[in-house]
């Protein structure tokens, strides 16, 4: 009977992963199926990929109702209990014990040293580049991980680092490292300014305003052509120097690999002692519910605008480190995708988490640049993934644990027996 | 005067457009209280339907008033089912979720639609064949209003009129306002919520789609991207008459409209995008509610 019970059930998700199949055909058919040219007017009949539709779909579906099954399967039977029992206790032994811990980190230390002396130059680059990726992340982190302030346009403080060092060295011949504390400070003073009328407003304007703030810096750098070189950009900006050495590409650019490993550092140790404090809390407090923390005395607009000064810190510093790494910059490396790459690294690696964020970072920026063949569609997955997470993992991939405090009522009675 | 008339016109043709994809915002805003990011896409997704169907018809020599009546219904009825699916997927698993996460996702449906279309067609801009004909009896004031200008005009007011009398008069409008009013209240005398939702973002995108459908074949070009602009103007629109109330997103919309001719007209053209985003930045500072919306204290 139960095999009976089973087949049934099995027929049925297989009838609904039909129909849905076919829904998606026919929703896909035009754009899919169809393509014309207007100007020659001719017509190309795709049939081909309505069938992958199909097939996908179908597969797709079924995948889903088990996964969903299973989950249910777990839920009500007492293993995933004991399965979560074990993984508390893992993690406890790990945070007590922290041997492996630290092994991992030594590992990942030593990797990470040694990596512009195992691998070619070009390697290097495109870890510089995930690692500035790991430093926006980190600073979007702050405001939208752990303050929960949905900032769609940080890729404008990004922009305004950039064009601070890159148009200072052009006036004034300003060097690297006077003009990043320039950059980060240019950045402060924007978010600030941004920030201070608009943090009044509910979360999803936020959103907006910040999305219409990122487009205004980039069409004004567009436009202005006197004051920015417009869509033609500034090249010839000088690599970071140190006291004055010169040094041949490769060098420069192991050094670059260094300063980025020193930045990561730098942020990660501010970010932790951030979480952690007083501000840190007020953060995670409004993040959960701004009223019952107004009634608590946590001044709202100064919290909020902290965090949002602070985020737009750190994509200054990163803006010239940018304009430093590529020597060329211009206002089409500073688009709304760029906003949206760091938000699905904050994501995808867990609101809140710093080792998640610079997890996500190394896999979503470095695995399209080698897996070539996949990087047609790396916005599509983007995309995806910024459902799919919200979807089905809203945690992320490592979520954040929050700091907890557990009183150990046994400690104390056998103190006292003792 | 001329050149006055002009921009007015333009700027009404532009506020017309704004409407159809702001109609879509504000109704969603007010049912379930989400920015539905990917609304510019579906408008985007409308626009390409119809130029793939009316080059289809053209090719196999329909007559011109067939093409238009078929292309209109298709990029509709197609928009409405892609409102309707994204809804379903991105949504619905998200109603009890906390409020970043439904806009998230909003934002991740808005980049997969983009890309889903940059690569199922094309990367470049297409030319769109204009579907309305030059009219004869319009030949004396073509210097300030052109025949596709008018048919937009036309259509977009009868559209919003209907929209108005449905959302008034029958059944599911009413149903819909009571969805809009409360949610629970309304599920506790019977109407079905979801169904409701469902309706709301096939309407919306359909309205989306007539707009994307007018508007590029008035101005002849299409490509992926359309949709994010327009879909922030639209919004922009919708906020300006307060987010929510379908007069103000009409209102919003002709004002941002003329707005933005005149200013392009009279000062300068490069800046045509920051005028609307600068508009926007100052009524969510000065006036967060809009023009004709209510100012209400979130509910603990």
């Amino acid at each position: 009977m139960a095999r009976k019970r089973t087949i049934m059930i099995f027929l049925r998700d297989v009838r609904g992963a039909l129909l849905i199949s076919l829904w998606f055909m026919f929703l896909t058919f035009p754009i899919m199926v169809i393509k014309v040219n207007p100007i020659e007017r001719t017509v190309v009949w795709r049939w081909d990929n309505m069938a992958y539709v199909g097939l996908l779909s179908f597969l797709l579906y079924l995948a889903g109702r088990q996964y969903l099954k299973y989950r249910e399967r777990r839920l009500e039977s007492s293993r995933r209990q004991s399965m979560e029992e074990k993984t508390k206790r893992f993690l406890r032994r790990l945070s007590e014990n922290p041997v492996p811990a630290y092994t991992l980190m030594a590992v990942a230390g030593v990797f990470a040293l040694s990596f512009p002396f195992v691998f070619s130059t070009y390697q290097t680059n495109i870890m510089i580049t995930a690692l500035m990726y790991v430093v926006l992340g980190l600073g979007l982190n702050i405001v939208v991980g752990v303050a929960g302030l949905l900032d769609l346009g940080y890729v404008a403080f990004y922009a305004v680092g950039a064009y601070s060092y890159a148009l200072l060295n052009l006036h004034f011949g300003v060097g690297f490292w006077f003009a990043l504390p320039i950059g980060a400070l240019l950045g402060m003073t924007f978010g600030i300014l941004l920030g201070f009328p608009v943090l009044r407003l509910r979360g999803d304007y936020l959103a907006i305003v910040t999305l219409g703030f990122g487009e205004i810096i980039r069409l004004i750098l567009e436009n202005w052509n006197e004051f920015s070189k417009g869509p033609s950009g500034i090249s010839n900006i000088p690599r970071p120097g140190l006291f004055g050495l010169e040094m041949p590409l490769e060098t420069a650019i192991t050094y670059l690999y260094f300063l980025m490993i020193g930045l990561v550092l730098f942020t990660v140790f501010v970010v932790r002692r951030l979480q952690d404090s007083r501000i840190g809390r007020a953060w995670y407090a409004l993040r959960e519910d701004e009223i019952a923390c107004q009634a608590m005395g946590i001044d709202k607009t100064r919290t909020k605008l902290t965090a949002f000064a602070l985020g737009a810190t750190w994509a200054g510093m990163a803006g010239v480190i940018f304009a430093a790494k590529t020597t060329f910059i211009n206002p089409a490396s500073f688009t709304f995708l760029e906003s949206a790459i760091i938000l699905c690294i904050v994501v995808l690696g867990g609101m809140g988490s710093i080792v998640g964020v610079i997890l996500a970072a190394l896999i979503l920026i470095l695995l399209p640049e080698y897996l070539r063949a996949f990087s047609d569609y790396r916005m599509l997955v983007f995309g995806a993934v910024l459902v799919l997470m919200m979807v089905f993992r809203p945690q992320g991939l490592i979520g954040h644990r929050r700091r907890t405090y557990t009183i150990k009522p046994d400690a104390g009675r056998s103190g006292n027996a003792a | 005067m001329d050149y006055f008339i002009e921009l007015f016109f333009s700027g009404l043709t532009r506020g017309s457009i704004y409407a159809l994809i702001a109609l879509g915002y504000t109704m969603v805003y007010g049912i379930i209280g989400l920015i539905n990011f990917a609304h510019g896409e579906i408008y985007m997704i409308g626009a390409f339907t119809a130029l793939i169907v009316s080059t289809v018809l053209s090719i196999y020599n329909m007559p011109l008033a067939a093409i238009l009546v078929l292309t209109v219904l298709a990029s509709a009825i197609w928009a409405g089912a892609y409102g309707f699916t994204v809804e379903k997927l991105a949504y619905k698993p998200l109603r009890k979720a906390p409020r970043l996460s439904p806009l998230i996702s909003a934002i991740g449906m808005s980049i997969f639609l983009q890309n889903y279309v940059l690569l199922a067609q094309t990367p470049d801009f297409l030319p769109f064949p204009p579907l309305i004909p030059e009219f004869a009896f319009m030949e004396p004031v073509s210097g300030v209003i052109g025949s596709s200008e008018l048919v937009i005009l036309t259509m977009t007011t009868s559209l919003m009129l209907l929209l108005t009398l449905f959302i008034k008069f029958t059944r599911l409008g009413k149903a819909m306002r009571a969805t809009a009013q409360d949610r629970t209240m309304a599920r506790l005398v019977g109407i079905n919520v979801n169904m409701i939702i469902s309706a709301t973002f096939i309407i919306g995108s359909g309205l989306a789609a007539i707009g994307g459908l007018l508007i590029a074949s008035h101005i002849g070009q299409i490509n992926f991207f359309i949709g994010f602009i327009a879909g922030i103007k639209a919004f922009t629109a919708a906020v300006l008459g307060g987010i929510g109330s379908v007069p103000g997103a009409v209102l919003g919309s002709f004002i941002l409209g003329l707005t933005e001719s005149f200013a392009t007209g009279y000062v300068s053209s490069d800046y045509e995008d920051v005028f609307a985003f600068s508009l926007l930045v100052l009524i969510l500072i000065f006036r967060p509610a809009g023009l004709l919306g209510k100012s209400s204290a979130e509910k603990v």
